[in-house]
């Protein structure tokens, strides 16, 4: 068979909701209305973000809430340069964009996030950063309610 | 294990950006009739299926319907895993352990991707959790450039190490006619100079995107002597997992803890105590340079931080004391559903001496890995030796 190769053009298009469950209800909760970030803490003293019922280190079930951050360090870092579709909005992200590992002040644990520097040779890890928030009027209970990190540079040792 | 289990016979497609003359059942029977017919051997002579994919880049769900037929498992027991990068290795695992426990005698493990039909990059996405994880993602790429700065600032190594396993990768991939990236005269400075992807990570220090496929047959005991010469007998399998979230483990690329945990199973399983020393070649599931230098630590090649030195000593090169990668490896072709599975195909014809041009002289140990985003490693050791 000598045809030419046929391609089948197909855009899908699919909804989801999905649901946050208890610990990060609690947490987006106390986001958006106090601007607070709440960790859980496990009986081994394993501060956990993202909070949950079970400590992965450990194997155990996480005991109370406790309150990181704002204030973060940088666990590691990047700059983006290659184009990425925001899952968010689904339109590229423009580049390029700083992008790392944040560790909240009293976690033990990252959360990957946006950072507020074009160029890598300016970051290193450990430089304190600090989350630029959304608009209270504008928040609706998700990361992306920190806009990005912004580095402390006159902070930095 | 209550029997011996050996890869008998193996079979790769030409991997390549995009196959558009084949539709995914043309590509997957390519590689089943390749690692088939040398050994004469047809549908009827396998008795269950393993089969691997990353299903969310085609957007495909139980693609064995329409798989079934080309691959002659219609009415035969079929299994099939989706663990992300690492399921051609899972697949390999599963098989060992199925035939093992003696529930089946010859089993066919399958591993394919046909990325270039679907967005890979954007579908991605879809592994991160969708409360935590989605709303500040950075794809594959940037996502491993932030492990990477990690591994740099813990181990010190540099661009040019990093690009020297570009260079190494890019010309083995010249002996191996199943690999993609095929640079003889690529050299570090070109890797230095090529595309930033994401700080420190270039285009060359990064895998391509891959349609590809890959089989492999499993059998036991004297059956598996009777279907090779000298079959690739396997003496570890192992699978190891790690915790949830991206952000959890600081150092991820550093210290891959499923990759320590494989490797203690799988060595200690093997007998293996100095790997530099104890293996002849090893088929790894480096998703970029760092990863491999880094890789070179967690699997004990070389000490702690020592994974810049390790290249920059020739080790790992096809003359060197332990060949890493002489096919090319993931650097070379990145068909991620049958990337592990290769790891393990290209381990076992180094053991069965069936590697041609990038076949290593008297191989009796080979390592494979399979790599799933940190979370999770495959570690198999194959050997000549009946166990």
């Amino acid at each position: 068979m000598t045809d030419e190769p046929l391609r089948l053009p197909e855009q899908v298009t699919l909804r989801y909701r999905f649901a946050a469950g208890s610990f990060a209800s609690h947490f987006f909760t106390t986001l958006k209305e106090e601007g607070r970030l709440l960790a859980r803490r496990c009986p081994n003293g394993h501060v956990l973000l993202p909070p949950r019922p079970v400590c992965g280190l450990c194997n155990v079930e996480t005991e109370d809430w406790v309150e990181v951050g704002p204030r973060a360090t940088l666990g590691g870092y990047t700059v983006v340069h290659v184009p990425f579709t925001d899952p968010m909005t689904g339109v590229g992200r423009p580049v390029p964009y700083g992008f790392g590992l944040i560790r909240f002040d009293g976690c033990d644990t990252n959360v990957y996030h946006l950072i507020d520097e074009t160029d890598a040779e300016k970051l290193r890890i450990g430089l304190p950063v600090e989350p630029v928030w959304r608009d209270a009027s504008e928040r609706t209970g998700s990361l992306a309610d920190i806009l990005h990190f912004r580095p402390l540079y006159e902070e930095d040792a | 294990m209550k029997r011996a289990v050996a890869a008998v016979a193996t079979g790769q497609t030409d991997h390549a950006s995009s196959r558009k003359d084949v539709g995914i059942p043309e590509l997957v029977r390519e590689a089943v009739d390749r690692c088939l017919e040398p050994r004469e051997l047809t549908f009827a002579d396998f008795d269950a299926v393993v089969l691997g994919n990353m299903e969310m880049f085609e957007g495909i769900n139980m693609v064995e319907h329409w798989l079934a037929d080309a691959i002659g498992v219609a009415g035969k027991p079929l299994w099939k895993l989706n663990n992300g990068g690492t399921v051609g290795s899972s697949t390999a695992v599963a098989a060992t352990y199925l035939i093992a426990s003696g529930f089946h005698d010859r089993v066919l493990c399958i591993g394919f991707e046909k990325q270039s039909e679907g967005s890979a990059q954007s579908s991605i996405t879809t592994v991160g959790d969708p409360i935590w994880e989605r709303a500040v993602m950075a794809g594959a790429i940037g996502n491993f450039a932030a492990m990477t700065s990690v591994y740099v600032n813990e181990s010190g190594v540099t661009a040019e190490q990093a690009a020297k396993v570009a260079v190494k990768a890019r010309r083995n991939a010249c002996l191996n006619p199943h690999a993609q990236l095929k640079m003889p005269d690529l050299t570090v400075e070109q890797v230095l100079e090529s595309k930033m992807l994401a700080h420190p990570v270039r285009m060359l220090d990064f895998c391509p995107s891959s349609d590809g496929a890959c089989a492999v047959l499993f059998a036991a005991e004297d059956d598996a002597a009777s279907l090779a010469s000298r079959p690739a007998w396997v003496h570890a399998a192992v699978t190891a997992h790690d915790q949830q979230y991206m952000g959890d483990s600081p150092k991820r690329l550093a210290e891959m803890r499923s990759l320590i945990e494989a490797r203690k199973r799988g060595y200690a399983q093997a007998g293996i105590e100095d790997p530099v020393r104890d293996l002849d070649v090893a088929e790894i599931y480096e998703p970029a340079t760092y990863a491999e230098l880094a890789m070179y630590e967690c699997l004990g090649f070389c000490e702690k931080g020592g994974g810049g030195r390790f290249i920059d000593a020739g080790t790992p090169l096809m003359d060197g004391a332990l060949p890493v990668n002489p096919s090319g490896g993931v650097l070379s072709a990145n068909p991620v559903g049958a990337t592990a599975l290769i790891r393990v195909a290209e381990a076992a014809m180094q053991v069965m001496g069936e590697a041609g041009e990038h076949q290593i002289e008297n191989v009796r140990t080979a390592l494979a890995t399979g790599y799933g985003g940190n979370a999770w490693t495959d570690l198999l050791v194959l050997r000549s030796e009946k166990p």
